[in-house]
């Protein structure tokens, strides 16, 4: 069975008047269908790029190598006019801010029935009624009355069940989420996730959830992507992940989090240092200077994915059976 | 010396918006701090919890209410105690960003309020200034440089070395880490951490991750629409939240566990935080509040002490 989405050795750049900055480089990953795949980084990390790249909102000048196939076809060359069919019928994107991601002047049941109408073709009063029943199914009171809002008039959390609707419109395969709830407060980050996994259940689509929030990643994710520095240094279940990681970053990760069970106060454990420089990143894995477990042929060269089990791959030195075992110290009795 | 370093009493703060119009940021908040002690104070986008830190330390005047820290009333102090009180409480800001000025030296903003207060000269303040980066984790020579040549988790550490340049005794932290990645957050905490031991700082810690304030705090208060409606040491909040809303917003956390996750049963709350201007009678929770009843809407719950050193304003406990 081949994959709903399949990226492949995408690389992407932008020039800058301080030089190229390599925002992604050599990035590889897939989709199934009706699948949760969480990307987690930080900022810099090429998350965002990446996913704006399939989305055809990164310039084709900036995109230096790769393919992404979706469905089995090719999409990173496509004409303006099919990238928007795709994009009308296929792929919805919710973004990360609900309040800048809205047409501030026109009425938000408008903006849901544009797209309706763009691509379904549908009367007028159809898509209203399409409109109406979208708002209804992301949990909006008064639908009705709310279709002829404007997005000032409804709260963060509001507008981003109204961006969702939007990107639900046309019953896409494929949701892309960025960052969907880090503008929102916890309780409404809570209604905003159990939406999400209530739409992706009844619909049946597969979603990329972008978040930096490892709390999120183990809430709605199947499988877990990690990038670090514009390059994926760690994929596999979120159980591996969370479990049984093998890549110094994702232990980084884990520790620097508390854990809210802990009895006693716990110092946590930081990755020292800063994420590396994008104009000139280092030849070997981006991750060496900051980690406590290099070797020397870590600077030297970036590793190739050492395959840990089925479907778990680490970009990482240590994994390889002449180096030397590392005691592996993840939060313990995280629970 | 008094055991409690600060005193809140009863503190509004109302903001006019319009000639009808009233926001009550801050309504009526009444807590102590002990010296010594991190207080985290938490709260959604609306809460207050800023405001009432601004509050605190000056930066707004308190529309009614009282604030004494250190033994001394804020509000009519002579000019002396006024810049000595003004020197012992310091703030760290949200944004790394917009809180240092992009047009002067890192070893000038540092030193700003060593100069304000005539606490160095010449030799001696450049050593501060080296002594304060050192102390944050940077090196003497980025006194040179300029803001925009940092990244957010060093520009935090900058906003803490201009905080502790004035030998200050109690610190307002607001947010100072939601702005920053997450395996930067923690050197940041740690660092705080680090410095409170060291200098005998008392911090108000002001932030929305519950899992950080968690880490850092003796003890924890929870805000709502401009009310305290909780109280408690930090171990007793998370393992018995007293109050429907504590209740909620713990149960909200997403865990980093995927096995607890998939399993646990969550409070979720319907319905968005109401307005400021218009907040609802009796307690301001009611609308939200899986609990709510005739009498929550007629009084306000009174704040009681329902169990030793755990405070709660809610009325499922006024039997």
């Amino acid at each position: 069975m081949s994959h709903l989405l399949e990226v492949e050795h995408l690389k992407v750049t932008f020039p800058t008047y301080g030089g190229e900055v390599q925002a992604v480089r050599d990035v590889s990953f897939y989709v199934d269908q009706g699948e949760v795949v969480a990307i987690v980084g930080e900022s810099g990390s090429g998350k965002t790029v990446t996913v704006q790249t399939i989305m055809g909102l990164i310039p084709a000048k900036n995109i230096k190598d790769g393919n992404v196939r979706f469905n089995g076809k090719e999409i990173l060359h496509l004409s303006k006019k099919e990238m928007r069919k795709l994009k009308g019928s296929e792929i919805g994107m919710v973004f990360q801010d609900p309040m800048t991601s809205l047409n501030p002047t026109m009425k938000i049941g408008k903006q849901i029935a544009e797209g309706i109408r763009k691509h379904q073709k549908l009367s007028k009063a159809e898509a209203k009624q399409k409109a109406i029943e979208l708002l209804r199914l992301v949990g909006i009171p008064n639908a009705e009355e709310r279709y002829h809002q404007y997005p000032h008039e409804f709260s963060g959390g509001m507008r981003q069940r109204v961006v969702i609707a939007i990107a639900l419109a046309c019953n896409p395969k494929l949701l892309i989420a960025d960052e969907p709830t880090t503008a929102l407060d916890v309780t409404i980050q809570a209604q905003i996730l159990d939406l999400m996994k209530e739409l992706q259940k009844k619909m049946g689509m597969s979603i990329i959830l972008i978040t930096h929030d490892l709390g999120v990643v183990a809430e709605m994710a199947q499988r877990v992507i990690v990038m670090y520095g514009g390059t994926v240094v760690e994929t596999g279940t979120v159980f591996d992940i969370f479990e049984n990681p093998k890549h110094p970053y994702t232990w980084g990760l884990l520790r620097s989090i508390p854990n809210l069970h802990d009895k006693e106060k716990k110092r946590l454990v930081p990755i020292e240092g800063s994420p590396p420089d994008l104009f000139s990143p280092p030849k070997g894995c981006p991750f060496a200077p900051r980690c406590p477990y290099a070797m020397e042929i870590c600077v030297e060269k970036n590793p190739t994915p050492f395959h840990i089990s089925n479907g778990h791959t680490a970009n990482c030195w240590l994994n390889d059976p002449r180096a030397p075992k590392v005691e592996a110290f993840i939060a313990e009795g995280r629970e | 010396m008094s055991e409690e370093i600060l005193q809140v009493e009863n503190v509004k703060k109302y903001f006019k918006i319009g000639p009808n119009q009233t926001v009550k940021s801050v309504d009526g908040i009444s807590f102590a701090i002990r010296r010594g002690e991190t207080f985290g104070l938490v709260g959604e986008s609306g809460s207050g919890k800023s405001t009432l830190g601004k509050t605190i330390v000056g930066l707004y005047p308190a529309t009614s209410g009282k604030i004494r820290f250190d033994g001394h009333e804020l509000g009519n102090l002579d000019r002396q105690t006024q810049r000595k009180l003004n020197r012992e409480m310091q703030m760290i800001f949200q944004d790394p960003h917009a809180s240092l000025n992009p047009r002067m030296r890192v070893g000038d903003i540092i030193a700003e309020g060593i100069d304000a207060h005539h606490l160095a000269k010449g030799k001696e303040r450049q050593e501060l200034v080296y002594h304060l980066l050192e102390r944050v984790g940077l090196r003497p020579e980025h006194a040179e440089r300029f803001p925009h040549e940092f990244s957010g988790g060093q520009r935090q550490r900058i906003g803490i070395a201009r905080a502790l340049a004035v030998k200050p005794k109690f610190i307002v932290a607001d947010e100072p880490i939601s702005a920053l990645d997450v395996s930067i957050q923690a050197q940041v905490v740690n660092l705080l951490d680090d410095l409170k031991q060291e200098e005998d700082l008392t911090y108000l810690f002001i932030a929305h991750d519950l899992g950080m304030v968690k880490h850092i705090s003796d003890r924890i208060g929870v805000m709502y629409l401009g009310k305290m409606m909780e109280i408690a040491e930090s171990s007793d909040l998370f393992e018995e939240p007293l109050h429907p809303y504590t209740q909620a917003l713990l149960s909200a956390i997403p865990i980093p566990n995927p096995r607890l996750a998939r399993k646990r049963e969550r409070i979720v709350l319907s319905g968005d935080p109401p307005s400021p201007v218009h907040p609802p009678s009796g307690c301001r929770f009611r609308t939200r509040c899986p609990y709510a009843t005739d009498i929550c809407s007629k009084v306000e719950p009174a704040w009681k002490e329902v169990k030793k050193n755990h405070w709660t304003a809610c009325h499922l406990y006024n039997q």
